[in-house]
């Protein structure tokens, strides 16, 4: 060994449901680190029961979000070189879910709410039957394209105050989910989709405060798509009236 | 007063700037309405207020009122933008700044005329 590392000090809320504290921690900092990289050598070198989530570390899976200096991230590829903060750092659960233990959260009010906005594909046609072709130039499939890569990582709903402020809300994922649908040429249930996302938690909650658009990791537009629900909604208020 | 990390982006300012801007003219607005009223109920009372409103302190808060009121306007106009005109950001923020530098000329050349 040749001369002493430089350590980073790291804060890791420690805790289980409401109940916790933040432990500090020394690790020593290396080239192209990443804040899952710090956890993980936490949880095997210094304490075993820190429990966290990931599973794919190359950002695909979604799983391994948190809090990082009180900002949501995806941290398998956030590097600590960019968000330490002269070598501090701040490791919290992300926000507007319930803990289950240290970094780890309950993500059951997330993806209930994928379900409450309808965001499943809702088919027209069978294994049986030909596959139907779509025009990838078209309008609708141009602005489904440009949401369809969320990769659930709940960031967004972490960043969203509108979610914090109102637990009804469906929030930025949810929402973008439907918007990507009702652009979907191939879905079947677009009514389905519109009477869902106009409910009491739905799109006209959202403030346009932006934080979902501005901590997307896969830089999505949420907010895009929730003003987009937002004309849809109106427009079939306007003609349907509902 | 610390700004949460996660509110310290742009989007959030504006939507800050645009509510705090709300409230003050709400506060604003009935003690407008009160002081028109005057014309009616007792006009001496209004020339009064008036007299005093030359006050460079009052001049000052006036200059707030129409900054707030520039503000909530403009905060307006872009949520509207943002909510009803499914456009690009890029195309946003040049039609955001063509309105802003129309409404500078505009009133640039209507304080001179006045």
């Amino acid at each position: 060994m040749s001369s002493a590392k430089t350590m980073l000090l790291v804060s890791v809320w420690r805790g289980t449901g409401t109940q916790g504290r933040y432990e500090a921690f020394e690790v020593p900092q290396e080239d192209n680190q990443t804040i899952l990289d710090v956890v993980s050598w936490v949880q095997q070198n210094l304490d075993a029961t820190l429990s966290y989530r990931f599973a794919c570390r190359v950002g695909m899976c979604g799983s391994c979000a948190m809090m990082v200096n009180g900002k949501p991230r995806w941290t398998c590829r956030t590097h600590v070189g960019k968000v330490a903060e002269n070598g501090r750092i701040d490791v919290a659960p992300l926000r507007n879910l319930p803990v289950i233990k240290d970094l780890a959260t309950d993500m059951d009010p997330f993806f209930d709410k994928w379900v409450g906005a309808e965001g499943h594909f809702h088919p027209t046609r069978t294994r049986a039957d030909p596959i139907e072709a779509i025009n990838p130039e078209s309008p609708s499939r141009k602005l489904a394209d440009e949401g369809i890569e969320c990769i659930n990582c709940a960031v967004c709903f972490a960043a969203c105050d509108t979610v914090t402020a109102n637990s009804d809300y469906l929030g930025p994922a949810a929402l973008n989910r439907a918007w990507t649908l009702l652009n979907d040429e191939k879905d079947g249930d677009r009514t389905g989709v519109l009477d869902a996302v106009s409910g009491s938690g739905g799109c006209h909650n959202c403030h346009s405060l932006g934080s979902c658009a501005a901590y997307c990791p896969n830089e999505l537009s949420p907010i895009t798509a929730i003003a987009g629900l937002k004309r849809e909604t109106a427009r079939s208020f306007f003609r349907k009236g509902r | 007063m610390k700004i949460h990390p996660h509110r310290q982006h742009p989007l959030w300012l504006a939507f800050f700037l645009h509510r705090v801007s709300g409230i003050a003219l709400a506060l604003f607005l009935p003690a407008h309405f009160y002081v028109l009223a005057l014309a009616l109920t007792d006009p001496s009372q209004l020339d009064g207020f008036l007299a005093w409103t030359s006050n460079p302190l009052v001049k000052i808060a006036e200059y707030g009122l129409v900054f707030l009121l520039a503000v909530h306007m403009f905060g307006g106009l872009r949520l509207l933008a943002l909510e009803f005109l499914p456009w690009s950001a890029r195309q946003k923020s040049l039609a955001a700044a063509s309105l802003a530098l129309a409404f500078f000329l505009s009133t640039t050349f209507f304080l001179q005329a006045v």
